[in-house]
């Protein structure tokens, strides 16, 4: 009988709503969150349950001491998240889109991930940053997306910074997995999650679990390539295997699940068996994690290799807005495919 | 809430409790001798690295901290030695840490403008202007959250006006009523630049009025004028009242860090005009006139102080120097077997 099938913004809710049961220091803080704040008085209580829905339903649950609706002011409620974390508390604060972090940056880097090192291993900084990326790219007959401020990936600034650590689901799965394992870890832990994968269904299971923070995992086997997928471009690498094994060529697909620390042995143990290496990223390519990638592989496994690593990544330029220039931002299948095809060509250089 | 400031006591009378005036004088003169004796450390070469001093500002920390109790939360400023000896950081792992060595409140990891210990609530001193008021508000949050009675105070000084920040933790304060307790150290110079060119305000605290935050205009050189502000400040904060902005008009004698020297933007009269107001020799003043404490007790206090500095010192140069091997460790907390 095959499991429960859950969305990824319910599992997300899921495993908010698990861990706020089984720990009472764990609080969620941000914009919106519940929503039409404070008119309990006419009726409205949890006007949107979130930007994005995934906090839907905590506030009655959990009163609004425990999901707190923030005004627009992302440094400093982060940075009041790094001083409750400091002081006993486990916070969930969210930062709507990904690119906000340009006025928020202080309170995740000089504050929330330099803290313990900075302190002589003093602290630790128990919060999680939970925030949107990714571009909608669907090209629609007309108009587009939600462009370059709200639609970036950007989440190689996170792996750049030590003591952050970085997540980003691939489906409803991993979803409520690494949000389990971010809310339960001791450092701060910035989940990433992509707006196109919020409709997506997958089996989720009902009891609460956590993914190992800093562990990819391999979601298909093979033998001639190595596809390394972060967030929606896991499902990417998915399809692109699906048409390479109409030309006979079998493709492993590594989920990197963790941008920040990187799974360095599975994605090594992949490339030394399969000896080709393409790695799929929608972030843009400059010291993206995709060339992190490449580095690691070019560092620890180039004898291994029957042709030079390739990269398939956002192009070098802010997100565009109209749908085909969306559209031709982010990778696909196809561009995957092809840069296997260019692989194999290469093979014997 | 009222929408109108409160008035706060600005003019104050002397604790009679001797324990509070010894303690009072004990740590004015502990910050004084502590920073004099770095900056003959770093004069004479022993000693490298940024330091901001805090020397003339005594008052502040102490007339404040005085009112605290040790799990109160203190999130303090680059120019933080002061806040931190008030607060009840050892002075010995404090001038440990200046040294970078390993026996460092920070274990040399963190130096003169991060120094910390979370076991006595000093959440630690950031060098980033601004950046420690959210990381107080979010302590005075948990403190709600939580249900202790326990208050925070963010130290930050007229530079920290000039940031976005400060204003929308005035507003988180207000909006939740929280136990929080800003203090604004006016010590009339953000780096080298004037309060007055940089800021359209005079009084900095009248800021607060518009947020419905209670504020209070001190002089910052008053340890006693402090004292009664903090004293109003912290039983509101604890007592559910919420917020309050404390403005201190204090002076550094020093420049905006060691080395700098602040004649180059303002003037020797000044310095002069506020070193005759003195926050000690005011102290020692007012405690005579009224015959609190002998003479004869403030001195054995200031060579227990002087002798409490100097065993900091020689604590600090026969301190190991930190292990290599340990410039990538503590990054990450190690992994607990749960999950």
């Amino acid at each position: 009988m095959a499991g429960r099938q859950l969305q990824f913004s319910r599992a997300e809710n899921e495993a908010l709503r698990q861990e706020m049961e089984r720990d009472a220091r764990v609080f969620i803080m941000g914009e919106d969150v519940a929503g039409g704040a404070g008119r309990a008085a006419l009726g409205i209580i949890d006007a949107w349950g979130g930007p994005m829905g995934a906090t839907k339903g905590l506030i009655q649950q959990f009163g609004a001491e425990r999901v707190i609706d923030t005004p627009i002011c992302e440094m400093s409620f982060i940075g009041a998240g790094v001083g409750a974390a400091l002081t006993g508390m486990r916070p969930v604060v969210e930062l709507l889109f990904v690119n906000f972090v340009g006025v928020a940056l202080d309170a995740i880097m000089n504050q929330a991930a330099y803290l313990r090192y900075m302190l002589g291993g003093q602290v630790s900084v128990p919060l999680v940053v939970k925030t949107a990326i990714g571009a909608v790219g669907m090209a629609p007959p007309n108009g587009g997306g939600s462009a370059a401020q709200h639609s970036g990936s950007i989440y190689s600034i996170f792996a750049h910074i030590p003591g952050l650590k970085c997540v980003v689901p691939s489906d409803a799965y991993t979803a409520k997995g690494l949000l389990t394992a971010a809310i339960r870890d001791d450092d701060p832990v910035v989940y990433c999650t992509h707006r196109r994968l919020l409709t997506t269904s997958c089996e989720v299971p009902q009891e609460p679990y956590a993914l190992p923070i800093g562990k990819a995992r391999t979601v298909r086997r093979g033998r001639d390539v190595t596809l390394v997928g972060i967030g929606r471009m896991t499902g990417v690498c998915l399809e692109a295997a699906d048409q390479l094994a109409g030309e006979g060529l079998q493709t492993e697909v590594v989920d990197l699940l963790s941008v920040s620390p990187l799974d360095e042995d599975t994605v090594l143990e992949a490339v030394r068996r399969t000896r080709r290496l393409v790695v799929v990223d929608e972030d843009e390519p400059r010291c993206s994690v995709a060339r992190d990638v490449a580095a690691l592989v070019a560092d620890r496994a180039i004898d291994y290799l029957d042709a030079p690593v390739k990269t398939v990544t956002g192009a070098h330029a802010p997100v565009p807005f109209s749908g085909v220039l969306e559209v031709a931002f982010v990778p696909t299948p196809e561009r995957v495919v092809a840069a296997v095809h260019a692989a194999m060509r290469d093979e014997g250089r | 809430m009222a929408t109108s400031p409160v008035e706060l006591p600005t003019q104050a009378s002397i604790p009679d409790d001797p324990a509070v005036l010894r303690w009072m004088y004990r740590h004015l003169v502990l910050i004084r001798t502590f920073e004099e004796r770095v900056v003959s450390l770093r004069q004479s070469g022993v000693l490298q690295g940024s330091t901001h001093l805090y020397v003339g500002q005594e008052a502040v920390a102490v007339g404040v901290c005085g009112r605290l109790e040790r799990d109160d939360y203190v999130a303090s400023t680059h120019r933080g030695h002061g806040h931190c000896i008030a607060k009840g950081v050892d002075v010995s792992r404090m001038m440990a840490e200046l040294y970078g060595r390993a026996t460092g409140t920070n274990r040399g990891k963190g130096g003169s403008m991060h120094i910390a210990d979370t076991s006595v609530g000093m959440l630690g001193a950031t060098g980033i202007v601004g950046s420690g008021t959210p990381v107080a508000l979010g302590a005075a949050l948990s403190a709600k959250l939580r249900r202790t009675q326990q208050v925070a105070v963010a130290f930050f000084g007229d530079g920290a006006m000039g940031q976005g920040i400060v204003y929308e933790c005035l507003n988180m304060a207000a909006i939740w009523q929280l136990p929080l307790i800003f203090v604004c150290e006016n010590n009339r110079y953000a780096e080298s630049t004037p309060v007055e060119y940089a800021l359209s305000t005079r009084d900095l605290a009248t800021r607060a009025g518009p947020f419905n935050v209670p504020f209070a205009i001190i002089d910052g050189q008053d340890v006693f004028a402090v004292y009664a502000a903090a004293d109003a400040a912290v039983e509101r904060a604890r007592h559910g009242g919420g917020p309050t902005f404390i403005e201190c008009k204090t002076y550094r004698y020093y420049g905006h860090f060691f080395g700098d020297d602040p004649l180059r933007y303002r003037t020797r009269e000044e310095e002069e005009h506020y070193r005759g107001r003195d926050c000690i020799r005011r102290f020692e003043q007012a405690v005579a006139g009224q015959g609190l404490l002998a003479q004869a007790e403030l001195e054995r206090i200031g060579a227990e102080v002087r002798e409490t500095v100097e065993q900091a010192v020689r604590f600090a140069e026969a301190s190991p120097l930190p292990d290599p091997g340990e410039v990538d460790t503590d990054v990450y907390t190690p992994q607990r077997l749960e999950v």
